[in-house]
């Protein structure tokens, strides 16, 4: 589907639907055809679309919201408190523990490894970190992994900036533990569970909810 | 005092298993509903393959013995206390977090609670845990363990309607709270709904709905009818299985009630996620 018919079905009805077959769960599905209703917002989601992080710039161009994405290489944790550490560094011109210039953030904060790369670790709510979002960007940030919806100011932020807000299922924190290879802490250690964790991650299962022009997937569930 | 003593280390080594059940394997009724949405009645595919997630986490959770979600939750815990028991060597609160914190420690699991709501210092052992006790006749402790995450609990309300207020306001109200819930709190959702009593009571009555299979509509029938009315409305809403639309955005609804004033109606939803974990367990 192109970008000029995700935009206008942005602006259709309230119900949208999404063939979403790209989830490693289902490896190798054929994707299903597209139909539209004035009433329906259709996103096809085509089979899984494979995407290295840190993100390539032609690689976040290619994605519409909707897209199905298996994520493989290295992203970064953080959740409230580091996002407003962070913040508040940015502020004072201090240097940042973690360059994430060009990087992936991921709003999740694990439970603790027992004898494998990580524990469970599925995403926290992203809107929480919305007022942190914009700065972020700022410095660079190229993607974020969360769940929910983003407030205006974060879709045209991401506009902006040429980046990409995903999401992943939540509440399933022991299903994404596999998909995780390793899990360093590189920041904020004293915020336990909240600190920044470098993780590398191998085929992580996303979709992308806003994309580098500002389609926004959950558009039509605002309040 | 004449009556059965229990020991509180008896107390703590139950919580503690309950504790550690709850967080690892997903209720029965609860896993039984997503596996049906799966399986049949979910007709688009996008939320399918996401269901179908969520059965799999269920069972690579149950295997490993990893948390089925990483918010481990904070620790709600009902106790129905037989007045005929005497807790020896201990009390029964600290027997109780006791529990607790151990299960948190040799689960693995994620310590999430701050002593100070303002300050926000890490207690670092997930405790304390929030206790609620009943006093009933018998000699047998029923204790049960409710860890909830706050991705869903942060999306609960409560709502202080006017006692002429219908049945279609109460719906209203409900389906709203979902509606503005969205797909941030991992739909599907179960809601968790008191009606009645004072603000306190209806709040604490819309937690303690949760405890209940979600299979099991409410003993008088025209709650249950309130029940099904309400898990249509939301369902209706089509926000779906992490928002991704289909036909379950709720797979729940149980109310409790309780007597109240002729001044008010107080209606309170605690909303759930789809992670919806509990265990119990009598002494
Ligand atoms: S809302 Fe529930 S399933 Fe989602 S992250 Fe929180 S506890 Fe887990």
């Amino acid at each position: 589907m192109s970008r000029a018919s995700l935009g206008e079905y942005n602006d259709l009805g309230d119900r949208w639907f999404i063939e979403f077959m790209a989830l490693c769960a289902w490896p190798g599905t054929v994707h299903a055809l597209a139909w539209d209703s004035p009433l329906t917002r259709r996103v096809v989601m085509t089979n899984k679309k494979k995407i290295q992080v840190p993100l390539q710039a032609d690689d976040i161009a290619s994605l519409c919201a909707g897209d199905g994405v298996l994520l493989s290489g290295t992203i970064y944790t953080a959740r409230d408190q580091a996002h407003l550490r962070i913040c508040e560094m940015i502020e004072a011109g201090e240097k940042l523990p973690v360059d994430l210039d060009g990087q992936v953030v991921y709003y999740c904060g694990p439970t603790p490894a027992n004898a494998r790369a990580i524990g469970s670790c599925g995403p926290t709510t992203s809107s929480r970190m919305d007022p942190f979002t914009p700065a972020f960007l700022e410095i660079g940030m190229k993607g974020m992994i969360g769940k929910g919806r983003r407030s205006t100011e974060v879709v045209a932020a991401v506009k902006k900036a040429k980046a990409v807000y995903f999401v992943a299922p939540g509440g399933a924190g022991a299903y994404l533990s596999e998909r995780v290879k390793s899990c360093e802490v590189v920041a904020f250690a004293d915020l336990g569970p909240e600190a920044i964790y470098e993780l590398v991650v191998e085929d992580f299962p996303v979709v992308v909810a806003i994309d580098s022009e500002g389609n926004d997937l959950y558009a039509g569930l605002q309040n | 005092m004449s009556g059965r003593t229990v020991k509180a280390s008896d107390i703590e080594k139950a919580v503690a298993k309950i504790c550690l059940e709850a967080n690892t394997v997903l209720r029965e009724d609860v896993l039984a509903a997503l596996e049906e949405a799966y399986r049949g009645s979910e007709k688009e595919s996008g939320p399918a393959a996401m269901l179908e997630v969520l059965v799999e986490n269920a069972k690579i959770a149950k295997k490993t013995k990893l948390p089925i979600c990483q918010d481990t939750g904070m620790a709600a815990v009902f106790v129905e206390l037989g007045r005929d028991v005497v807790v020896s060597d201990g009390n029964i609160f600290q027997a109780i977090d006791a529990g607790v914190e151990k299960a948190y420690k040799e689960g693995f699991f994620r310590k999430s609670v701050v002593a100070d709501p303002i300050l926000r210092d890490n207690t670092g052992t997930n405790t304390p845990a929030m206790v609620h006790i009943d006093p009933v006749e018998g000699d047998k402790i029923t204790i049960s363990v409710m860890p909830k995450g706050f991705g869903s609990e942060n999306k609960s309300a409560i709502a202080m309607l006017n006692p002429t207020s219908t049945p279609k306001d109460i719906i209203d109200f409900c389906v709203g709270t979902v509606k503005k819930a969205g797909p941030d709190a991992c739909p599907p959702y179960v809601l968790g709904i008191g009606i009645g009593g004072t603000m306190e009571m209806c709040a604490f009555l819309a937690k303690k709905a949760l405890l209940r299979p979600i299979d099991k509509a409410n003993a008088k029938s025209h709650i249950a009818k309130l029940e099904e009315e309400i898990k249509v409305g939301a369902n209706e809403l089509k926000i779906g299985t992490m928002g991704l639309g289909g036909d379950h955005t709720v797979i729940g609804v149980n109310i409790e009630t309780a007597p109240t004033h002729i001044a008010g109606l107080p209606v309170a939803v605690n909303i759930s996620c789809h992670a919806l974990r509990s265990a119990s367990i009598t002494i």
